[in-house]
């Protein structure tokens, strides 16, 4: 019996709230490691956020700025938090953080702190925006979607679509719109929140499925697990959903992971037509989902296998998951004594 | 007409059907008609058999089983 390895792991995302960031399931993968023992360090940006008072969760809690705060600004901060707390590994888990990290990825190689994320390229051509471009390119059936950066361009674009349509925002937030009237309304909705271009997307009527996958960057994929979701929130996130059988799923994450080579995580959400069955790409998130849980729990550990990819370490293929395996969130009232809070409002680290 | 063969059936009546992750549940009249469909039995024996034990007449044993196919194609539990 080999001594489990040591490590320190900075992990964000920790908002598990309504829609969750991934972080906290990250941390359960990583936590369940045979073979490594994990430190977690939990990157915050507001204090609030759950993970940061869930019992034997996290290690050690820093908060860090917004990326809007400016590169500067984290980089100094990843510079105090490793000299303070040499990490080993960083696992961004949010859309909106990505481009930062890979800012920070030479810089963070100096330092010593690994990465598994994709490149500028492979960010930007998944991109919401770009995915009519992506489909042609992969071969890839993608709902008719334009981006859109002022109401008069909606106006103009939108003739070219019957509705309803679906609007969306670049990173998140998605509606369906009858008329011009609700798309000009959650035009406004979606920028004021998470700024422009929107997306104007094709309605397909249909199931919805997703699959979370995790690429070797050079092209293989070592593991892939399709889920449908069971239970939706109003915002349309699972609060559960079931691993199902169906190799088509996996066979369309492999294609993307192969021809891009794609590093770390990713999920793919698809349509399934009605009318044809055919599969439409709906996006594809460059991180882990909030559910990737439940691919461990189908006997795929991704995030210990990113770990051990972003280390270096070789990592064989898993082709199999149990299928009929069930996930069901829950809300929970943590009762908090008032000193962490205090602890993070003030030095910003407990 | 054949059931999927990836259709998984309980002896309580809980259906499974994993590639689209969809169930149902049925009673055991449901549970003797998928088993029998599972194994490729033709419509008509399937409904000598259930006339037999529940003593219908044929007719509108046959009738009753038509809808409970036709259920069971728009569930997407029947192979193509």
């Amino acid at each position: 019996m080999t001594a489990k390895k040591n490590i320190t792991v900075a992990v964000t995302g920790l908002n598990a709230i309504d829609s969750p960031g991934p972080g906290v399931s990250v941390i359960r993968g990583l936590r369940d490691s045979k073979e490594y023992n994990v430190r977690i360090i939990g990157l915050v940006y507001e204090i609030l956020e759950p993970g940061i008072y869930m019992d034997g969760l996290v290690d050690k809690v820093y908060q860090i700025p917004y990326p809007s705060n400016g590169f500067d600004v984290m980089l100094e901060r990843f510079k105090y938090i490793h000299n303070a707390d040499k990490i080993d590994l960083v696992i961004p888990n949010f859309d909106a953080e990505l481009m930062a990290f890979i800012k920070l990825k030479p810089y963070f190689k100096e330092m010593g702190i690994n990465l598994l994320i994709p490149n500028k390229e492979q960010f930007d051509d998944r991109l919401k925006g770009n995915l009519n471009e992506y489909g042609d390119k992969h071969g890839i059936k993608v709902p008719k979607s334009e981006s859109v950066h002022s109401i008069k361009e909606l106006e103009k674009e939108i003739e070219e679509f019957d509705f309803p349509v679906v609007i969306k925002g670049k990173f998140y937030d998605a509606y369906i719109a009858h008329t011009l009237e609700q798309a000009i309304e959650y035009f406004h909705k979606i920028a004021a929140k998470w700024g422009t271009p929107i997306i104007l997307q094709q309605f397909i009527k249909g199931n919805e499925f997703n699959v979370t996958a995790i690429g070797d960057g050079k092209g293989t994929m070592v593991g892939a697990v399709p889920m449908r979701k069971t239970f939706l929130t109003d915002k349309g996130k699972a609060w559960a959903g079931i691993s199902i059988d169906d190799p088509k799923l996996v066979e369309m994450a492999r294609n993307i992971i192969t021809n891009t080579k794609w590093p770390g995580g990713m999920e793919l959400e698809l349509m399934k037509e009605d009318k044809t069955g055919d599969l439409y790409l709906l996006e594809i998130n460059p991180r882990f989902p909030a559910w990737i849980y439940l691919a461990v729990g189908c006997g795929q550990n991704h995030p210990e296998m990113l770990m051990k990819m972003a280390m270096g370490e070789k990592v064989e293929p898993i082709k199999t998951y149990d299928v009929g395996k069930m996930f069901i969130r829950y809300a929970y009232d943590m009762i908090c004594d008032l000193d962490k809070y205090a602890q993070l409002s003030i030095h910003g680290e407990v | 007409m054949k059931l999927k063969k990836s259709i998984a059936i309980s002896e309580n009546g809980f259906v499974f059907n994993p590639e689209i992750g969809t169930s149902f549940t049925t009673n055991s009249l449901g549970v003797a008609i998928l088993k029998q469909l599972k194994n490729s039995t033709t419509k008509e024996k399937i409904r000598d058999s259930i006339s037999t034990s529940y003593d219908v007449d044929a007719v509108t044993c046959e009738k009753d089983l038509d809808d409970f196919l036709r259920m069971l194609d728009q569930y997407n539990l029947i192979e193509n």
